[in-house]
């Protein structure tokens, strides 16, 4: 709906205009700015157009550590979106225990995300970590410092106990809303459970779904802080994502250049497919 | 169909009922007939969605029983139940085609697909919904969607009885005479037992071949539609039914003759009055504006479009009348009271009159 | 004195309110009359400076207030949802607007026990609105609106909430209150029976057009136009298109209908004709009544009166009578349309003449 015609609302967005340009547009274009140069040191540029690109889009390294990121994105969203909905369809409704469930499920929400990394770290661990020593005393094998597959288990159980939180708080925001006569409506019909889930609930979560896969999975694209601190990227490369490579090639080999133009890939990459999902999944949303 | 007997109900929200006041359904004993067309009238809070909802199952009593067909259903699932019921804002599957929405009740009882396509055109049909069959339910308009959410009820051959929570609260006033005919033409064509909840007096009147008037979580008055209005047994229901409602002044009774200030009012009979205040009651369309009978001054003539609302006072008491709309009101306005439409009620209740 | 001139509203491709002009006097009841979507709430807004036309202006005491913010008009609006401060009395939800305003204490005391007794809130000033039915809470919403002494109150189908009966009740208060008010009071309704009992002036809206606009009785009486006479019926205008030949409009069956002695004159061509549900009659009204024969489809009584569902030809139609006269549906039943009052209509749906009253 059209508001008030009223320029002193300019005036009240200028500082948050401000502060985007220094915050993300700038920084950008100094990212832009090395991505096309090469230097030796002693502030010498030299121009150097799109090697950078050429060199990071033929290497296996940049492919593999996308494909691992493209992997994980896949397996938490396939795991995360389902038990956050199963989760948000079994939270109680009213009583004490609304906010009880809601307090519970915000915990992992505040906890910063390389002390999440810290606490797993120790977790898994089979020396003195409840969950790895459990594991090692029931006699399976275990030890995400040398096993990739467990290494990957970890980061990804990780994040699912992190994350999964938020998808149950937006699909329970998208449940309450729905009045009672639906599911009245729905009992006099006959409706099986499945039915309901299928014609009143997940329609009606349907817009949130869209928020929470969207968030998701820009999230766990860009993933770096938890495994950084639980596998530092190991072992090996196994758990390598984008992020963590580019931080290696930035500040590990200080080779600017290949890592600025790996951010602006890597930039795009992320843009393109949020706006994929943001198209397919409206799209659905308006053929219904 | 069924014959619904509701065997003193009771019920309360509170978990420990104690005294009356904890009730919000006192006791209900009633027997809705089978294919009987029902309204329970009454205002908000008087226990008229709590009876409702007693009866599709959506709530459990705190006392008594419910039958249908003589078979004990208190506490059977709503599924159980068999009933169908058409929400106060329409309940529609979004997601699906006219067609679906209503075939969606036949398909979760597992009805082949052929029967279900039958049964659905039938349907369809009946609600004169047919050309939006393949339409997304989403798209439409508020009586149509009101229209799907009773066709769902009426796809089903074995349905108990059809129940209406206060369904034309969104619907624009045309197109509620149009919903209200059809609703009453399935009714006479199809014989389904039909119990309608509304606060509206109009569609209780013209909906309901017998209407329940509660108040306060009891029954006040069950009758046609002309009992309401000639012989209220309360006087709240000649207050509630009627608009305006019935005129009601404190009176004195002697023997045929009843006493207003310095005016006397013949009646027609002997009241067997009761002890307590005595009350007559007289509904505004039987009260004749003319040259004759007991003085009123006019504080104010209401021009409604079809008739004119007299706003008069009477020994020191409002009155209302009703006349016609092209008639006026006389120079030294006088009233008389139509003797057929004399009330006479003892603390409120209806008396009965002798020769 | 509040004026639109011209004013037209759009979002995006749809119209909501269609070159309106229309001018409100102080000390007037304007009731906006028409179905749903058909304007009302836009055309509030604009009054209200919610919203800002897309093209037209609008005047406030012969100043151009195009544009101005709601703040800083002297506005108060009450909703159909029964809008309060759940936290506050209602001592303190009636007294919020003076508060913002500034007033010195004894003097909001004194407009805000004015306003509960206007209103009969005085035994619950002390409570918090939830804790009230919803004819009161919307009493409260009322006279936070009074108290505010506003220079236009905008009411937005503020009764459509409430029980039959306790808008009746309101229903009778409102004009009085309004009347002692003497600001510009503008009340959506979408119901025909409203807008009669409140009175006052009434604009008729339909696809955010307002189709007439003059004292309400005036208005339903003699309506300008089709749309206008549609709008403003309830239970809904019976209509017919006839071919008038000479002296009489032909109906089905040999039957003629005479043409009302004022119309004499019009040409011969097809009109409307148009009549109220009361003004047809199973018993012959006059000498001057036309028989006409017409098939039951439902019968409905409301214990006075009989509203009977009637085909004629391809017209449905509905009766209203006194008293209770059941029919089996499909039955043959005479009817008498009475020329009196009957409303003539042109091809393009403007009015003839208006139906003349008996007197």
């Amino acid at each position: 709906m059209e508001k008030t015609w009223n320029n002193k609302a300019w005036f009240m967005v200028l500082p948050v205009l401000l502060l985007v340009a220094f915050s993300a547009v700038i920084p950008l274009m100094t990212v832009v700015n090395y991505s096309v140069q090469d230097t030796f040191g002693n502030n010498v540029f030299f121009w150097n157009g799109s090697d950078w690109y050429t060199e990071i889009l033929g290497s296996d390294r940049f492919w593999l550590s996308m494909v691992r990121n493209l992997i994980f994105s896949a397996i938490i969203l396939v795991i995360e979106i389902p038990l956050g909905i199963f989760i948000a369809l079994n939270m109680p409704k009213k009583g004490w225990g609304v906010p009880v469930c809601l307090v519970l499920m915000a915990l992992p929400l505040l906890i910063p995300w390389n002390v999440v990394g810290t606490i797993w770290q120790v977790f898994g661990r089979i020396d003195i970590g409840l969950l790895g020593y459990t594991l090692s005393s029931l006699g399976i094998d275990y030890n995400y410092v040398n096993d990739p597959t467990d290494a990957w288990v970890t980061v990804i159980l990780m994040d699912v106990w992190h994350w999964t939180s938020l998808v149950v708080l937006l699909c329970y925001a998208g449940l309450v809303s729905i009045p009672d006569a639906y599911y009245q409506a729905a009992k006099i019909d006959g409706a099986s459970r499945w039915a309901i889930f299928r014609y009143i609930q997940l329609p009606k979560m349907n817009r949130v779904l869209l928020i929470a896969v969207l968030l998701r999975f820009m999230d766990s694209f860009m993933i770096y802080t938890e495994p950084f601190v639980v596998t530092g990227g190991g072992p090996g490369n196994s758990t390598t994502f984008m992020s963590i490579d580019l931080v290696k090639i930035a500040i590990g080999q200080f080779d600017l250049g290949p890592a600025a133009a790996m951010s602006i890939i890597y930039f795009l990459i992320v843009l393109l497919l949020s706006w994929v999902f943001y198209t397919v999944m409206t799209s659905v949303d308006a053929e219904h | 169909m069924a014959r619904i007997d509701v065997n003193h109900i009771r019920h309360s929200y509170l978990p420990n009922p104690q005294k009356d006041a904890d009730f919000a359904l006192k006791e209900v004993h009633h027997t809705f007939e089978d294919g009987g067309a029902y309204a329970l009238l009454g205002p908000s809070g008087c226990g008229k969605t709590t009876l409702l909802n007693i009866i599709s199952g959506l709530l459990h009593p705190s006392h008594g029983q419910l039958l249908f067909n003589g078979k004990d259903v208190t506490r059977l699932s709503t599924q159980e139940r068999n009933i169908a019921q058409v929400f106060q804002f329409p309940v529609i599957y979004d997601t699906m085609t006219v067609y679906d929405n209503l075939a969606f009740p036949l398909r979760n009882r597992g009805v082949p697909e052929a029967d279900v396509d039958r049964k659905v055109r039938e349907t369809l049909d009946m609600i004169d919904l047919a050309e939006l069959a393949k339409k997304k339910a989403r798209g439409l308009t508020a009586d149509q969607k009101q229209k799907i959410s009773l066709g769902r009820g009426l796809v089903r051959s074995d349905v108990n009885a059809i129940l209406f929570d206060e369904p034309l609260t969104v619907i624009d006033p045309h197109m509620k005479w149009v919903l209200r005919s059809q609703l009453k033409q399935l009714h006479r064509r199809f014989g389904y037992t039909m119990v309608y909840v509304t606060h509206d007096q109009t569609e209780a009147l013209t909906f309901a071949d017998r209407v329940v008037v509660m108040y306060d979580g009891e029954i006040v008055q069950i009758g046609t539609p002309a009992e309401l209005f000639e012989r209220p047994r309360h006087t709240f229901v000649g207050y509630f039914i009627g608009s305006p409602g019935m005129n009601v002044m404190p009176v004195a009774i002697d023997g045929k003759t009843a006493t207003i200030g310095s005016q006397r009012i013949e009646l027609p009979g002997v009241p067997k009055a009761g002890a307590g205040a005595i009350e007559l009651g007289i509904r505004p369309e039987y009260v004749r504006l003319g040259r004759d009978g007991m003085s009123v001054k006019i504080s104010k003539v209401e021009d409604v479009g079809r008739h004119k609302v007299v706003r008069a006072n009477l020994e020191g008491r409002e009155i209302a009348a009703v006349i016609g709309e092209d008639e006026t009101v006389p120079a030294e306005p006088k009233v008389r009271f139509d003797p057929a439409g004399i009330n006479i009620y003892a603390d409120s209740w209806r008396v009965e009159m002798g020769a | 004195m509040l004026e639109l001139r011209n004013v037209t509203k759009t979002v995006g491709a749809a119209e909501h309110v269609r070159d309106v002009s229309l001018t409100l006097q102080h000390g007037s009841l304007n009731v906006l009359l028409g179905p749903t979507l058909s304007g009302k709430t836009s055309l509030m807004r604009l009054m209200a400076g919610l919203d800002v036309p897309t093209s037209g202006s609008v005047w406030f005491d012969g100043k151009d207030v195009t544009g101005m913010p709601v703040q800083k008009r002297n506005v108060a609006m009450v909703y159909q949802q029964f809008i309060n401060y759940p936290a506050m009395t209602v001592y303190e939800n009636i007294a919020s607007p003076l508060r913002v305003a500034g007033t010195d204490q004894a003097k909001i005391d004194k407009e805000v026990r004015n306003a509960a007794a206007l209103l009969k809130l005085t035994p619950y000033l002390d409570r918090t609105p939830l804790s009230l039915s919803g004819g009161q809470q919307q009493r409260t919403a009322l006279a936070r609106a009074i108290v505010k002494n506003a220079s236009l109150v905008l009411l937005d189908e503020p009764l459509a909430n409430l029980d039959y009966k306790l808008r009746e009740e309101l229903r009778a208060e409102l004009p009085k209150i309004f009347a002692a008010a003497g600001t510009i009071f503008v009340y959506a309704t979408t119901e025909p029976h409203e807008a009669l009992l409140l009175g006052g002036n009434t604009a008729t809206l339909s696809q955010g057009r307002i189709t007439q606009f003059g004292p309400t009785i005036d208005v339903f009486r003699k309506p300008v136009d089709l749309v206008t006479a549609k709008t403003f019926a309830d239970p809904p205008l019976n209509t017919i298109v006839l071919a008038k030949k000479g002296p009489d409009f032909l109906l089905e069956g040999g039957v003629k209908l005479p043409v009302p002695a004022d119309l004499a004159g019009i040409a011969d061509a097809n009109y409307t004709i148009g009549f109220q549900p009361h003004h047809l009659s199973l018993e012959r009204p006059n000498v001057a009544a036309v028989p006409v024969r017409a098939k039951v489809t439902i019968t409905e009584i409301t214990g006075s009166e009989s509203f009977i569902h009637l085909d004629f030809a391809d017209a449905r139609w509905v009766m209203l009578t006194h008293g209770i006269r059941d029919f089996e549906p499909d039955a043959e039943v005479e009817v008498f349309i009475d020329p009196r009052h009957i409303m003539v209509f042109d091809e393009h749906g403007r009015a003839v003449a208006a139906p003349k009253l008996a007197a």
